[in-house]
């Protein structure tokens, strides 16, 4: 009998130790897939969607916003029969998290609907509404941060000197979003070039110029912003910018304590450094 | 039936703007008004770390409300498109002479689903994403009717193999957490198959044909309902029963709690 439970105990150890092993081996995998699986790829979302990382937390993969695109009633040919709508669901091998919404504008770009059909449908707030409203709380695409359109000017014929306005004529915020820069062509002393520049405070992103380019390969294309910007960093003020220089006097000193700091600059300097050996 | 039917409703939303079912088993919306949402992939995104707004919440309460007071666990035989897969390899399986106890790899338990749904639950907060949602393939198979299937197939293709040569009713069964949390949902549904023990001959054709046949304890022994949250109310047995022994019914509570006396 002591012998028999001791069995059962030693059989209920081994089970329980089994199923939690189990279950912390599924676990890690299971973390590792899902954490490859939303690294941040370099993919275009429906207007005002959230951040990235937050957008990948708060999609639902429903597809209301894939059907609202495709089925808008602006989203037709002339002759009344249907085309390919903007957005997709990403599919196993797209790359992109699964089931959640895209574009890519090279295919079909965004057209920037005034009524935005698909913000409003988004029941998880994936797509916030507020992000594309203005002041007096209705819908404004302009609003939209999609991306952030970028030229390369060793692909772009406009810097070659070759006449092209493409991109800037297919801008819907035409001479906001980008506009044409003159310069003087000095090869030929007596041309100018027609320089597209995109303006990052007003471009939404939708990928109509690099639907429009006429390089092979688009020479103007449209990144996420966190990818297509850069950062200066905090502890540059612009010293001619009033408002910014008012940083200054709210910054507050900080102390560096080394082996050097022991002395004061000039003595550091006077006595030709320390030997660090 | 009804599989095909919801699917074809999801499917014309897409294709031809129809209003009656639109988006995915994830959020939905009926008649282009009642939001519905799945209450797993809900406690998934919360358990992440983002509060979603309120059309889906209320969604996921419809949903539940429903499985909870009326089906049980009918979303699993009545409106998930895999179990179509998984019952084709069931049924192939019988027809293959592959049912029997030693082609059964019986190495998960039933019980392995709620590890998998708490499981799912955990990997959600830790890496901030709904963990289950990225390699459902009941959402994949869903969007891939909808939208087009991709590399997605795949998924589908491992599940029917798993179940046809591996564990018999393996995903459903053993493995699915959605499975598991509207069997949890669906415990007390009023909707039920109550079993007549005198008009039963024990050919156990029902126990052959269930998916889930250790909630059909009472055969042949008892004239009680088929309590077990984890029956799926497909009615399998219902059709298969060739002596009246089984059919739905509303289970009465005054009576079930008699018995039960906890």
């Amino acid at each position: 009998m002591a012998k028999n439970s001791n069995n059962n105990r030693r059989k209920f150890m081994a089970t329980t130790l089994q199923s939690v092993s189990l279950t912390a081996i599924g676990g890690l995998l299971w973390s590792g897939y899902s954490d490859e699986a939303k690294a941040s790829p370099l993919v275009l979302r429906p207007p005002g969607a959230l951040s990235e990382d937050e957008f990948q937390k708060a999609c639902i993969k429903c597809g209301l916003c894939v059907e609202a695109c495709e089925n808008r009633d602006s989203n037709k040919n002339k002759d009344g029969s249907k085309r390919p709508g903007t957005l997709k669901m990403a599919k196993g091998g797209d790359r992109n998290m699964i089931g959640t919404p895209f574009f890519v504008a090279t295919d079909v770009p965004c057209y920037m609907c005034d009524d935005i059909p698909c913000v409003p449908v988004c029941p998880s707030e994936a797509l916030d509404i507020a992000s594309v409203s203005n002041d007096k709380g209705e819908l404004d695409i302009n609003k939209a941060r999609m991306g952030l359109a970028v030229v390369h000017k060793e692909s772009c014929v406009a810097f070659w000197g070759l006449q092209c306005d493409a991109c800037y004529r297919a801008c819907p915020l035409l001479d906001e979003a980008i506009s044409l820069e003159y310069q003087k062509n000095e090869r030929t002393g007596k041309h100018a070039f027609l320089l597209p520049v995109v303006h990052s405070d007003v471009c939404t992103g939708c990928g109509l110029c690099e639907k429009a380019c006429i390089t092979e390969k688009p020479a103007i294309f449209v990144l996420p912003i966190e990818h297509s910007t850069g950062r200066a960093g905090s502890h540059y003020v612009k010293g001619w910018d009033d408002k910014d220089q008012q940083r200054v006097g709210e910054a507050k000193e900080i102390h560096t304590k080394n082996e050097r700091s022991e002395k004061a600059p000039t003595d550091y300097l006077n006595a030709g450094g320390i030997d660090f050996e | 039936m009804t599989q095909v039917l919801i699917l074809f409703l999801y499917f014309g939303a897409n294709a031809y703007g129809w209003h009656m079912l639109e988006g995915t088993f994830g959020a939905s919306r009926l008649f282009g008004v009642i939001p519905l949402s799945d209450p797993y992939t809900v406690l998934q995104v919360l358990f992440s770390g983002f509060v979603l707004g309120a059309d889906v919440l209320f969604g996921a309460l419809i949903i539940t409300l429903f499985y909870m007071v009326v089906g049980g666990r009918a979303f699993c035989s009545w409106v998930c498109p895999i179990n179509m897969v998984t019952d084709l390899a069931a049924w192939l399986r019988r027809k293959l002479g592959l049912d029997k106890e030693i082609t059964n790899y019986r190495f998960v338990k039933r019980k392995a689903r709620y590890w998998i749904m708490a499981l799912g639950l955990i990997v959600s907060a830790v890496v901030g994403v709904a963990a289950f949602e990225v390699l459902s393939p009941i959402t994949i198979m869903q969007r891939g009717l909808v939208f087009g299937f991709g590399a997605g197939v795949s998924v589908v293709i491992a599940i029917f193999l798993f179940d046809l040569f591996g564990v018999r009713n393996g995903w459903c069964g053993h493995l699915c957490p959605l499975g598991a949390t509207y069997s949890l949902i669906g415990q007390k549904s009023l909707i039920r198959v109550e079993h007549d023990h005198e008009a039963c001959t024990g050919c156990m054709d029902c126990k052959v044909v269930c998916p889930e046949n250790q909630v059909l304890h009472m055969i042949n022994k008892e004239s009680i309902h088929v309590t077990d949250g984890e029956c799926t109310n497909c009615g399998r047995c219902i059709d298969v029963c060739n002596d009246d022994a089984l059919r739905f019914s509303i289970r009465s509570f005054a009576k079930k709690e008699t018995n039960q006396s906890k």
